[in-house]
């Protein structure tokens, strides 16, 4: 034996083990599993050593290209963006990596007070007075905030703009057939005026599009139908933009992976969740408070637990047990080398590259600048080429957008084919360069590329 | 740095307890800060929108934030410190290698084209056909980010079925055994199913008198973990999964324990229709103090329709894409699949480490490691056993439940003895879970803890009995050599203090 290299029992081991249950064989322990169902052929190949392993793995990822390899602007909720060099270092230290869910909190004290800190830094950022200490993605917290909301007013209808990110309104829609909420789809211009019967109004500011949003007014409208505002917002944003508190949202929700946290094909992430202290009570998720230990000291523990599964079972305000704790440490992180100033620094730097390129584009033939209204650092740009096959002629030249058609795969609208550009504090000239010469070139050539 | 030194009351030994840390906006002051991120650029931004609230968040030097999350990962125990024994939670050494090698996808954008991820999609598609193997079912899901939320996708797929069989009205309850994880029924109620509880019988089994009594045809699903949380192994299985497929319902498998069963026995094989699986308790990648995790979803063919979209298709030249996002101009329609729980291929950076253990160890790792849990919960469960109760008498798999109820009546709790625990230097075990044994202690050591670490943690265990017997109040005042005494919970929760207040 010794096919596992991280099981240190030896054929020794094993048998002085099994004298000392007092059996001759493993076999012996297994009686309550039918016999023809023991010892299954797996398939699933021969181990590798960890050099191989570590080959078969780069191999791999050359197939892919990254996002550092060429100009790059796909963005939206996930974001690629400069990360300290201290940020992995202290996140992925192993007393973090490998700790569970702090049940000790005697001898977790660095999860629960980092958790406690990330919470502090992110209620400080949107202006909010709670933040869990964490839901699994922006898109399941956006589910959680609509089930939060029916819980609090009893009603079943959830508002929700076109405007908020698709993959967050698929999750809602499919989170939704759960309960069987009626969940409404309409523009962000509509919002206000459907609030009548709703639990919430789900708004995204800066949208998905990067367009500003009047968050006060679909706030005051939902407020005086009896609904809540729920807004899904960016970390980035919120510290240039009035944030979500100011606003009138009763729940915010969002992607915190741009505080930090590398975008690894979608996960792990971290999904925001924050809520007036009136609304506590209905919170779903882990929260770390402050306390004191025996001897009157200060001390951190997860605490309203009364809220939570494995306490209230079906009458918990949520299921989730796993979260991403480590990716809100990731965020405090962060969020604490870069302090407000570096905070403020790397958003204005989105902002003014987005708004220097969307200059650019315009003055091309042809090109014009397709948002609803002032954008902040995303912007659509539509061509006479359409989204589709400007995206695609642009991958071919090794530039990377996202088109908007994905964003209305449940309900298309018209006029809308477009690219989306996302500018961050790593969109370099060159970059800008690369896009700019790509569509003035694409747009005199009218140029197709048919797509497989 | 400041160290306090303190004696552990029963081995004499010097330990050095790393001192508390003071909180980052203690430690702040206005005008430090790095330059990690600098710009002379300006923003346009129109006045309405601007902030106008302040941003106070703390202003510190990059060794300053070293120094402090130094320190708080040292008031912190791990994997990596020492023996982590939590029942259920499978706290296996999670393989450095794992980590290095999910770095060379971090730089990869969720919604990049197909054409540019064909690593991402080569690797995913690969570890769908290997749980499936592992677990005998036949398609899989990646999306789900947790066991829980795998959970939810499961009686979503569920409730999808039955409205094709025009019985949705009709099936509006789950079941659930009373030994279950609280999440099995929050899962339920998430999915708007009403919840019933099933006993256990005397041997620590599905009652399945009870559980054909709770069976009817308005029941959508019975979830079922096995080996269970009592780390016992359903003696009679197939027929309650027999029943609850007479009925009309399904049986889903709650993963949580899948560590036992790797090339033991395969849910897909005893009857399931499908088990989610917990990649961060089997599969060893690290909890990360809480999160993240993974939890795929593997199902028979009868119920891929309503998998979660998308699928990844692999073409005969070896290509690989999706089924619902390639990238022509009309979306596949949805079919009659539930739709999305995540984008794409849910948390891939704990996928592709959990794909990479899978690699290392091979067949004959993996069924290594099934036996390995085994024995080594038997095995401790021997040295035990002169001083702890054992909840059900029959061999357990890869973890057992101990009873303190003895050292209850003798003047400690289970609380306290989990507690007496972290003074010899042991992590806890679960405690007062499952709750259908009083005074519970769950233990777990998994395949990874040496027979030298084990002895230590049984001889830790019986000192801690004799000593309920001799002084019993000396058990009720652990811990004393941790970074903190017992916390006061209650005052938390009835005046939460929930973030730093700047005014305060």
């Amino acid at each position: 034996m010794g096919n596992n290299p991280y099981s240190p029992h030896t054929d020794t081991d094993r048998a002085a083990m099994l004298e000392r249950v007092g059996v001759r064989d493993i076999d012996e322990l297994l009686g309550a599993i039918p016999k023809d169902a023991r010892h299954p052929k797996l398939g699933v190949g021969a181990g590798l050593s960890e050099m191989e392993v570590q080959a078969h793995l780069e191999g791999l990822a050359k197939m892919n290209t990254n996002a550092g390899d060429g100009p790059f602007f796909i963005g939206g909720s996930i974001q690629r963006r400069y990360i300290p060099a201290a940020v992995p270092v202290l996140a992925l230290r192993g007393e973090f990596l490998t700790a569970y869910t702090p049940y000790q909190p005697e001898v977790s004290q660095g999860t629960l007070q980092a958790v406690f800190e990330y919470q502090s830094l992110m209620a400080e950022l949107l202006a909010m007075d709670v933040v869990n200490s964490s839901m699994y993605d922006g898109g399941s917290a956006t589910a959680e905030a609509a089930f939060m909301a029916v819980r609090v007013t009893g009603r079943h209808k959830v508002v929700v703009s076109t405007d908020v990110d698709f993959t967050y309104r698929r999750t809602l829609r499919t989170y939704g057939r759960g309960p069987g909420l009626e969940i409404v789809e309409v523009p962000t211009a509509k919002l206000a005026s459907s609030a009548e019967g709703a639990a919430c109004l789900i708004v995204q500011h800066p949208d998905a599009f990067g367009t500003l949003v009047g968050v006060r007014a679909i706030a005051e409208a939902a407020h005086a139908a009896g609904a809540l505002c729920v807004q899904v917002t960016e970390p980035h944003a919120c510290a240039l933009l009035e944030p979500p508190g100011a606003l009138g949202a009763d729940i915010v929700v969002g992607e915190g992976q741009p505080l930090g946290i590398t975008m690894s094909y979608g996960g792990p992430h971290l999904g925001i969740f924050a809520c007036r202290e009136a609304l506590v009570r209905q919170m779903p998720g882990r929260i770390a408070g402050q306390t004191v230990d025996a001897n009157g000291t200060r001390g951190f523990v997860n605490t309203l637990q009364t809220r939570e599964q494995h306490i209230r079972r079906e009458k918990a305000t949520s299921n989730i047990c796993t979260n991403e704790a480590l990716a809100a440490i990731t965020a405090a992180v962060y969020m604490s080398l870069l302090g407000p100033e570096g905070l403020r620094a790397a958003a204005r730097a989105g902002v003014a590259r987005a708004h220097a390129l969307a200059k650019r584009l315009a003055a091309l033939p042809g090109c014009t600048i397709a948002n609803d209204g002032p954008f902040f650092d995303r912007f659509t740009l539509r061509t006479e080429m359409g989204g589709w096959d400007l995206r695609n002629a642009l991958i071919a030249r090794g530039i990377q957008v996202e088109v908007t058609a994905s964003h209305f795969v449940a309900g298309r609208r018209e006029g809308r084919d477009d690219i989306i550009v996302q500018c961050t504090e790593l969109t370099t000239e060159a970059d800008a360069d690369a896009l700019v010469d790509a569509v003035a070139q694409l747009s005199r050539s009218g140029e197709t590329v048919v797509t497989r | 740095m400041t160290v306090r030194t303190h004696v552990i009351p029963d081995s004499g030994a010097k330990t050095p307890v790393p001192a508390l840390e003071p909180l980052l906006f203690e430690l702040a002051r206005p005008g430090r800060n790095g330059r990690h991120v600098r710009t002379s650029e300006t923003a346009e931004i129109p006045d309405e929108f601007k902030r106008k609230a302040p941003l106070r968040l703390p202003e510190l030097t990059e060794p300053q934030v070293v120094r402090h999350y130094t320190h708080l990962a040292q008031l912190n125990y791990s994997v990596d410190t020492g023996m982590y024994p939590l029942g259920s939670c499978t706290m296996k050494y999670n393989p450095k290698v794992n980590d290095r090698v999910a770095g060379l996808f971090a730089d990869v954008h969720p919604r990049q084209s197909y054409r540019t991820t064909q690593g991402v999609l080569a690797l995913a598609y690969e570890l769908e056909q290997m749980l499936a193997k592992i677990t005998g079912m036949d398609f899989v899901s990646l999306q789900p980010q947790a066991g829980a939320q795998s959970e939810f996708t499961a009686l979503l797929v569920f409730k999808a079925y039955h409205a094709k069989r025009g019985e949705a009205k009709q099936r509006k309850r789950i079941i659930v055994p009373d030994s279950a994880h609280g999440t099995n029924p929050a899962s339920a109620a998430m999915c708007g199913y009403e919840v019933t509880t099933v006993k256990s019988d005397a041997r620590g089994n599905v009652d399945l008198d009870a559980l054909k009594g709770a069976l009817g045809p308005d029941v959508a699903g019975f979830m079922l973990t096995n080996p269970n949380t009592l780390g016992l192994f359903e003696e009679r299985v197939r027929e309650v999964c027999d029943a609850v497929h007479a009925a009309g319902a399904l049986v889903y498998g709650d993963g949580a324990n899948m560590n036992a069963l790797l090339g033991i026995a395969r849910p897909g094989d005893l009857g399931f229709d499908c088990v989610h699986i917990n990649v961060h308790k089997t599969f060893s990648t690290p909890h990360g103090a809480g999160g993240p995790g993974a939890g795929p979803l593997c199902v028979k063919a009868h119920l891929r329709p309503f998998l979660p979209k998308p699928w990844i298709i692999r073409e005969a030249d070896g290509l690989y894409h999706y089924d619902t996002a390639r990238e022509d101009r009309a979306p596949a329609p949805q079919g009659d699949s539930i739709g999305t729980i995540k984008q794409r291929l849910g948390n891939f950076g704990v996928l592709a480490r959990a794909y990479t253990y899978m690699k290392t160890l091979g067949e004959e790792g993996l069924v290594e490691t099934g036996r390995d849990a085994i024995l080594s919960a038997n095995y401790l469960l021997a040295l035990l056993r002169p001083a702890y109760d054992v909840a059900f008498e029959r061999p357990p798999m890869h973890e057992f439940v101990l009873s303190a109820l003895k050292q209850k009546k003798q003047g400690a709790s289970a609380l306290d003895i989990s507690k007496a625990l972290l003074d010899e230097g042991f992590h806890s075990p679960t405690v007062y879970f499952p709750l259908i044994v009083p005074e519970a202690m769950m233990i777990e050591p998994t395949e990874t803890e040496p027979t030298e670490t084990l002895d230590a943690f049984a001889a830790a265990m019986l000192r801690i009995a004799e000593r309920v017997k001799t002084d019993p109040a000396a058990v009720r005042d652990a811990p004393r050599s941790t970074p903190l005494r017992r916390l006061d919970e209650v005052g938390a929760a009835r005046k939460p203090v929930l973030r730093y207040k700047i005014d305060a």
